[in-house]
């Protein structure tokens, strides 16, 4: 008896190691190998083509990184777009969230409609909206905004003035990604238990009261996690920015990931590259380490 | 009564007023391809750019002669066929091995998927580059495919899913000797449906709009996908809108069809990949 378990406690072992091995290897050599071959060449002075030899510079990169006036700049409209996007796009899945949270004949196919630009290729998306940006009086965008002006609004070249280009590209980023903030919500909305509101209702709360006592405080943890994912793909910004301006009108478009790709690749500068890409990681551990401790609150409270 | 209509009238129209916003990019999109070229921009600052007077499939034929549109279409498939299908095995395993099984290293394991997983891909795409193009995987299948197979973010869902079945059918059949494989495909398989769908639409759609890694990867037309075609379609002169939109509705089709068809699935993938990640 005693040997036969043995032997089922050694095959358990061999075969869960066989079944773990496929995609641990997938993750060691995949993920793990290059953040740390990243870490790795962003402190040496690897350029390709240069005559220099390979060495280990420490942090020069770093150091020639921040006083890159095209890379701060980066640096500034990825905080930029988080500034204005997340509170914008996080209102807006709130307010549809709520809209869709009712009981109606054929709520769910609005609900279908607002998700649906989430399942569109963000590269197809950049294209499409390049068409509606069109300069001029004809343009879709121009002529939307100047109808809805009453006819004051002056035709603008959106995505070649560096007023514009970034708003312009905030707007489609919205368009396309707050239905997937909007189910998370929404799933969130649903979860709260409706004895709650009917508490609220008998010791006379307003619809206001409710809103701010219940609602808001039971969505907390969807709504951290909804300001969170736009934080942080606030900061991986690259496909709209790639298709719609290439960085331009003057850098005022220009990403952290758009400066690492240009480093990187389009001039061989990879060590200068690949420090671009650990201060992006730096950042989104940080948005994503800030997270585990408001969540970590909420726990302390409940 | 009429308080209660007026309202609900009032949130029906807000409602439209939204979904008219959502949905004209798209619907403009469609009529778009069916116009002639030059009607796409000439009509586009004017109500005209929301309809069509005739369905001319002109544009459709044009991407087919001026782009290899079936390649990548061809390409994007195979692609996606080879994250999703690879990925739900490999993913699945491991993830039951964590969860089910006891064996040396499954802490490490289990730490370094939790490690991995707030490594978002822009931050080692860079090194990434070096590492296969020194294997000599540039321009290939290959290249779009293996990096992508393992997911941590998979192999979190499938773990927290797998927990959550009860242990008792599983130990039962343990005890009559089934073996570990014999388990998961008889038993743990057949009652996991819902966490293979939500992890199988999430990484079609993540992946089927993937654009910067094959854009580093791939040169030629043979392996790229549609991502880099419509990029590349759109710069191609001349600037033609129909083509263009006649590109775009035939790319989003497929993507389209299944969340049509499988609306409840996709919603509620999105919903777990979000509340777990």
């Amino acid at each position: 008896m005693t040997i036969h378990r043995s032997l089922s406690i050694k095959r358990e072992k061999f075969v869960a190691l066989l079944l773990a091995l496929p995609a641990l290897t997938g993750l060691l050599l995949f993920i793990a190998l290059p953040f740390i071959l990243a870490i790795g060449l962003s402190i040496t002075n690897l350029r390709l083509g240069s005559p220099l030899p390979l060495e280990i510079v420490g942090l020069r990169e770093y150091i020639r990184i921040f006083s890159d006036s095209s890379f701060l700049r980066a640096l500034a409209n990825n905080v930029l777009f988080a500034v204005a996007v997340v509170p914008m796009q996080t209102a807006l899945a709130l307010g549809l969230a709520l809209l869709l949270n009712q009981k109606l004949r054929g709520i769910s196919l609005f609900r279908t409609m607002f998700f649906m630009p989430v399942v569109f290729p963000m590269s197809l998306v950049a294209v499409v909206w390049v068409m509606i940006y069109a300069p001029g009086p004809n343009g879709m965008m121009n002529s939307f905004l100047s109808i809805i002006s009453l006819g004051t609004w002056q035709p603008q070249d959106f995505l070649h003035n560096p007023l514009f280009a970034m708003p312009a590209i905030m707007l489609t980023s919205i368009w396309q990604g707050v239905g997937f903030q909007m189910v998370i919500l929404l799933a969130g909305l649903q979860g709260i238990s409706t004895t709650l509101y009917e508490a609220a209702e008998i010791d006379g709360a307003g619809t206001w009261q409710r809103f701010k006592y219940i609602t808001i405080p039971q969505l907390r943890n969807p709504l951290i996690f909804v300001v969170v994912v736009t934080s942080i793909l606030a900061f991986r910004l690259f496909d709209q920015v790639r298709i719609m301006t290439l960085g331009g009108p003057r850098d005022s478009t220009t990403t952290v990931i758009f400066e690492a790709v240009k480093a990187g690749f389009d001039q061989a500068h990879v060590a200068r590259g690949a420090a671009m890409t650990v201060i992006f990681f730096l950042i989104v551990l940080t948005i994503t380490l800030l997270q585990r401790v408001l969540l970590k609150q909420t726990y302390q409270n409940v | 009564m009429t308080k209660i209509n007026i309202k609900k009238i009032f949130i029906y129209l807000i409602l439209s007023l939204i979904t008219l916003l959502f949905i004209s990019p798209i619907w403009i999109m469609i009529v778009g391809s069916l116009k002639p070229d030059i009607r796409v921009l000439t009509e586009a600052g004017s109500w005209q750019a929301l309809f069509t007077t005739q369905v001319n499939l002109q544009n459709y034929a044009d991407v087919f002669n001026r782009v290899p549109f079936g390649r990548y279409m061809l390409n994007s498939v195979i692609i996606n066929g080879l994250i999703v299908g690879l990925g739900l095995l490999i993913n699945s395993f491991a993830a039951y091995a964590l969860a089910r099984l006891q064996w040396p290293g499954r802490k490490f394991v289990f730490a370094l998927v939790l490690a991995v997983l707030v490594i978002p891909f822009e931050a080692i795409a860079i090194p990434l580059f070096f590492l296969l193009s020194a294997l000599g995987w540039r321009d290939s299948y290959l290249v779009q495919v293996i990096p992508f197979v393992a997911s941590p973010l998979a192999i979190y869902l499938f773990y927290s899913f797998f927990l959550s079945l009860p242990k008792e059918l599983e130990e039962a059949a343990r005890v009559d000797g089934a073996s570990i494989l014999r388990i998961f495909f008889a038993i743990v398989l057949p009652n996991s449906k819902p966490v293979f769908a939500s992890v199988s639409i999430v990484t079609f759609l993540f992946y089927w709009g993937l654009y910067l890694w094959p854009l580093l990867m791939t040169t030629s037309e043979e392996v790229r996908p549609l991502p880099l075609g419509i990029a590349n379609f759109f710069t191609l002169p001349p600037l033609q809108w129909g083509d263009i939109f006649a590109f775009g509705v035939m790319m989003v089709l497929p993507v389209l069809i299944i969340f049509m068809l499988q609306q409840r699935w996709f919603v509620r993938g999105v919903v777990a990949t979000g509340i777990k990640s």
